[in-house]
């Protein structure tokens, strides 16, 4: 998504993300970004908290309102509602799932070349 | 701060998640050598509003393909309206943290009703009637030189005004 607002950018459309991965962002470069500390998934905040969403999508436009410079970066003040150590859990690799994993791909790659056989131009997910 | 192979622990429970470093590790373990290289530039690209955003038109785009048959099975960029708000997006196979959430409720990813909430208030000039779903592809050059001009064609036929991405 960095790619696609860098490029809607450099033909005249400001853009605003609104995201969670503050370390891709950075890597990548992008004019205006509003970065929420949730797990993956739920970028406007916790599910069906509505309140949440509402001001997380006002403080996004904001930044486009007052950004003057690429690379603008604002901090949502909200946390997560769930489990305090989800940041620990994202793709863990432990002794105990280490031998799921490569068996999960080994998996992947035998499914990754029939889909492309099946349909060459099929994208992959990023990881 | 205690660091083990990317994980930080114990003397510090809010940080940012190292979400490329999990990612390597996370991949080096199932077998794949090349680590993803997310791309880097020098320089940002920006455009100042060009007119305020009480008159401004928006634009919604999303990686969460539609809930449909076509959108489940191909990953590809797809226009939806935005009214009615869809009930449901397809998630699956993109790397959202399904061992602590879910993405049963679009409003935690896909901000419609708020900003229909902020047009009617008089904050933006009007959200766009369709909305965009862009796949993330593992090829830099499939968004790059696909992808996004395709994204900014439809775009301009909507007279989008300013872009809000939301990446699941």
């Amino acid at each position: 998504m960095s790619l696609v607002a860098r490029h809607l950018e450099s033909q005249g459309i400001a853009t605003v993300i609104i995201g969670s991965a503050m370390d891709i962002i950075e890597h990548v470069g992008v004019p205006r970004y509003l970065h929420t500390d949730f797990p993956l998934g739920n970028p406007l905040g916790n599910p069906f908290d509505r309140d949440m969403q509402l001001s997380h999508t006002s403080m996004a436009l904001e930044l486009l309102r007052s950004a003057s410079k690429a690379n603008a970066i604002q901090r949502s003040p909200y946390s997560w509602n769930g489990d305090p150590d989800w940041r620990d859990d994202y793709s863990k690799v432990t002794d105990e799932n280490r031998a799921e994993l490569a068996q999960a791909g080994e998996a992947r790659r035998a499914q990754q070349t029939e889909m492309k056989k099946l349909n060459p131009r099929q994208l992959i997910p990023n990881p | 701060m205690l660091i083990i192979q990317g994980y930080e622990t114990i003397v510090n429970k809010t940080y940012d998640v190292p979400y490329m470093e999990r990612t390597r590790l996370y991949y080096e373990a199932q077998g794949y050598s090349e680590p993803y290289a997310w791309a880097h530039f020098a320089n940002t690209p920006f455009s100042a509003l060009q007119k305020p955003l009480s008159e401004s038109t928006v634009s919604l785009i999303t990686t969460a393909m539609p809930d449909t048959e076509q959108g489940r099975s191909e990953r590809k960029l797809y226009s939806s309206l935005t009214t009615p708000v869809p009930e449901t997006m397809y998630t699956l196979g993109l790397s959202w943290h399904d061992t602590v959430t879910h993405t049963q409720d679009i409003g935690s990813f896909l901000p419609i009703e708020p900003l229909l909430v902020i047009q009617d208030e008089g904050g933006i000039g009007s959200l766009a009637p369709r909305f965009h779903s862009v796949p993330t592809a593992y090829s830099q050059r499939q968004t790059l030189e696909e992808d996004a001009p395709e994204l900014l064609e439809r775009l301009r036929e909507d007279q989008t005004d300013v872009a809000l991405l939301v990446p699941l």
